[in-house]
């Protein structure tokens, strides 16, 4: 067993057992803010798959975050009010559903932006992601059939079968159970052929050209399989505080990503993880302390980017394998 | 009465196309000569209104304002570069964007702290109040003429700076060799604080100016950075040329769509719809336009680096 398997396993562990000993209790706060760190994980693992693995800078991951979020708000309101939603196909509140309509949304939308995106490269390519997201956050916005700038309520958390989703701890577990999956997916994309030439086409493109494997689709794939499970981690973050607003599409949104995955360590598989733990605690204890606790966390921020290199796992486990 | 307003609107869409071009110009030349995005412009920009509300509110001149908030802007910018922005030079973009996104979080916090969370007010300044008739009927306000012509003259002396000066000769040269112009006996550093709080200056200028338009508040930077960075890719990141153009195509079309959109879809639909649906959709123009002129050029129009 490597370092970094032993670092993982630690923190899956701290992760599950952490809630289990909140509830146990009878703390349900602790067991949201695990959620909260859970599902920011998981939308961070989708965007490792295309930053950390592919080399692919997206400043535009809230797009869908925000639209994996808006899928489940729109859905639960349709069949909330009990109107179709358009052609006669009912809203639902099974989660089941909810988020294969987020993956499959969050796909659609990253298809052609990434096809007009990763026409470019560097500095273009982090301000056209920024520049979509903006557009999908405007259109939000102005956009009034869905709360507009308010946003959108869920009023009953939507449903999961067998399970009761209104109490934290099993909706904690689901969302636990889907961050897993993510991870094996993660793990499995990263070992397989495909996974090689994404890894390739980041460390040089015109040679996995060379060799007859085109970058492009390679990335157009891997940016559209990573939108897939950002957008997948915004229906849940949407169930999670039975909220959707633009908050959740804005610029803002796409930095907290990217600080996520930095702070726990690029490219690894449980880099966001990490990242997304030591920033819920930031959150929590600076909130706690000052009310300024945003002028602290852009210090720290600004500290672990200059000095802290590799993040919360390349401190505890050294240097990755290959990279 | 409708070439009026089609006149007042266009000029309005140049002013606000003045105003981008003033953070675009910042921005593009801080990327071009030093190779970094910086996140943290529209905190300059915020700086620069928040200055000049201040002292104008406290001596009673928006004139005085106006000099605080370059100076301000300024000094902050050279303050940054020193202390945080030159580490970042040669570490990769991400590492830039994650550091200015912390500068966000701190310059924004901070000036909370500083001015409290109520927007401050600033006045148009007297000599600039009032309205100049149109030709076909209308009035339109001096000031955003005035906006209009400080936004010329800066891109002229810009041109100047960089075409005719002995410092603008070094931030060419800094462009296309850093390494040269450093064995050459050029204090490489210097020239990199002054050329980022150069940028900053513009951004202070920017926010002091749309300031007396808007309420001065924190947050205000945000929007128009993002407009400032689809400027910039629209016109090639690194060409001053570019971000002129940019900012007057994303001005004007912005600003047109607004007006034109819902109108136009009023023909095909009731009044009401057109006028949301329109709004949306005036709201996505500019990044449909930037996509489309990205989808033929991919590295802007005046691209200055492949």
């Amino acid at each position: 067993m490597t370092r970094e398997t032993t670092v993982n396993l630690l923190i899956t562990l701290l992760l599950l057992g952490l809630p289990l000993v909140a509830a146990g209790m009878g703390e349900p706060f602790y067991v949201t803010l695990a959620t909260r760190v859970v599902v920011l994980a998981l939308a961070a693992v989708g965007l490792n798959l295309a930053l950390g693995l592919g080399g692919l800078l997206s400043f535009g991951h809230a797009a869908f975050f925000g639209l994996g979020g808006y899928v489940a708000g729109i859905l639960a309101t349709h069949a909330f009010n009990a109107e179709p939603l358009f052609a006669g196909i009912p809203g639902t509140t099974s989660m089941p559903l909810i988020w294969l309509a987020a993956v499959v949304v969050a796909g659609l939308v990253a298809l052609p932006i990434g096809a007009i995106s990763l026409r470019t490269t560097g500095v273009y390519f982090i301000m056209i992601t920024l520049a979509f997201a903006q557009m999908i956050y405007y259109f939000a916005i102005s956009w009034p059939a869905y709360g507009g700038e308010d946003g959108l309520s869920i009023y009953v958390r939507n449903a999961f079968p067998g399970i009761n989703t209104a109490q934290p701890l099993p909706y904690f577990l689901i969302c636990f159970a889907v961050l897993m999956a993510a991870l094996l997916l993660f793990r499995l994309v990263e070992g397989s052929r495909f996974g090689s030439a994404l890894q390739a086409a980041r460390q040089n493109g015109v040679r996995l050209a060379a060799v007859g494997i085109p970058p492009f689709q390679i990335r157009l794939v891997a940016f559209t399989l990573s939108a897939m499970i950002t957008g997948l981690a915004g229906a849940l973050y949407a169930d999670l505080n039975r909220f959707v607003g633009p908050s959740m599409l804005s610029w803002h949104m796409s930095g907290e990503l990217m600080v996520l995955i930095i702070l726990g360590g690029k490219g690894r598989l449980f880099g966001p993880v990490a990242g997304a733990m030591i920033f819920v605690c930031l959150e929590y204890v600076l909130g706690g302390i000052t009310e300024r606790w945003q002028f602290f966390l852009g210090l720290i921020l600004l500290g672990i980017v200059l000095f802290a290199r590799g993040g919360l796992l390349g401190l505890l486990s050294g240097k990755p394998r290959h990279v | 009465m409708f070439t009026a307003l089609l006149i007042e609107q266009l000029l309005n869409g140049l002013q606000l196309g003045v105003m981008l071009f003033l953070m675009a110009a910042g921005l593009t030349l801080i990327f071009g000569v030093m190779g970094l995005i910086n996140l943290a412009h529209g905190s300059l920009y915020m700086i620069g209104a928040f200055a000049c509300a201040a002292v104008a509110a406290a001596t009673g001149s928006f004139w005085l304002g106006l000099v605080a908030s370059l100076a301000a802007a300024a000094g902050v910018g050279a303050l940054i570069e020193v202390a945080v922005i030159r580490r970042l030079y040669d570490r990769d973009h991400l590492d830039q964007v994650l550091a200015t996104f912390a500068l966000i979080l701190i310059l924004s916090e901070g000036a909370r702290w500083l001015f409290g969370s109520f927007p401050l007010y600033l006045d148009i300044p007297k000599q600039l109040q009032g309205a100049v008739p149109l030709p076909g009927g209308g009035q339109y306000q001096l000031y955003r003429l005035a906006i209009i012509a400080v936004g010329i003259a800066v891109a002229i002396g810009l041109y100047l700076l960089i075409s005719r000066t002995r410092l603008g000769m070094r931030i060419r040269a800094g462009e296309s060799d850093r390494e040269m112009i450093a064995a050459l006996g050029v204090d490489i550093s210097t020239l990199y604080t002054v050329v980022f709080a150069l940028g900053a200056a513009l951004a202070g200028l920017a926010g002091a100016l749309v300031g007396a338009l808007q309420s001065v508040q924190v947050g205000m930077g945000e929007p128009v950075l993002i407009l400032a960075f689809v400027v910039i890719v629209i016109g090639g990141i690194g060409s001053i040329k570019g971000a002129l153009v940019g900012a007057v195509i994303v001005g004007v079309v912005d600003t047109m769509g607004r007006f034109l959109l819902p109108s136009l879809l009023a023909l095909t639909m009731p009044a009401a719809q057109a006028t949301t649906i329109g709004a949306a959709l005036a709201s996505m123009l500019i990044y449909v336009v930037m996509a489309l002129i990205l989808a033929f050029r991919p590295s802007g129009l005046f691209a200055t680096r492949s």
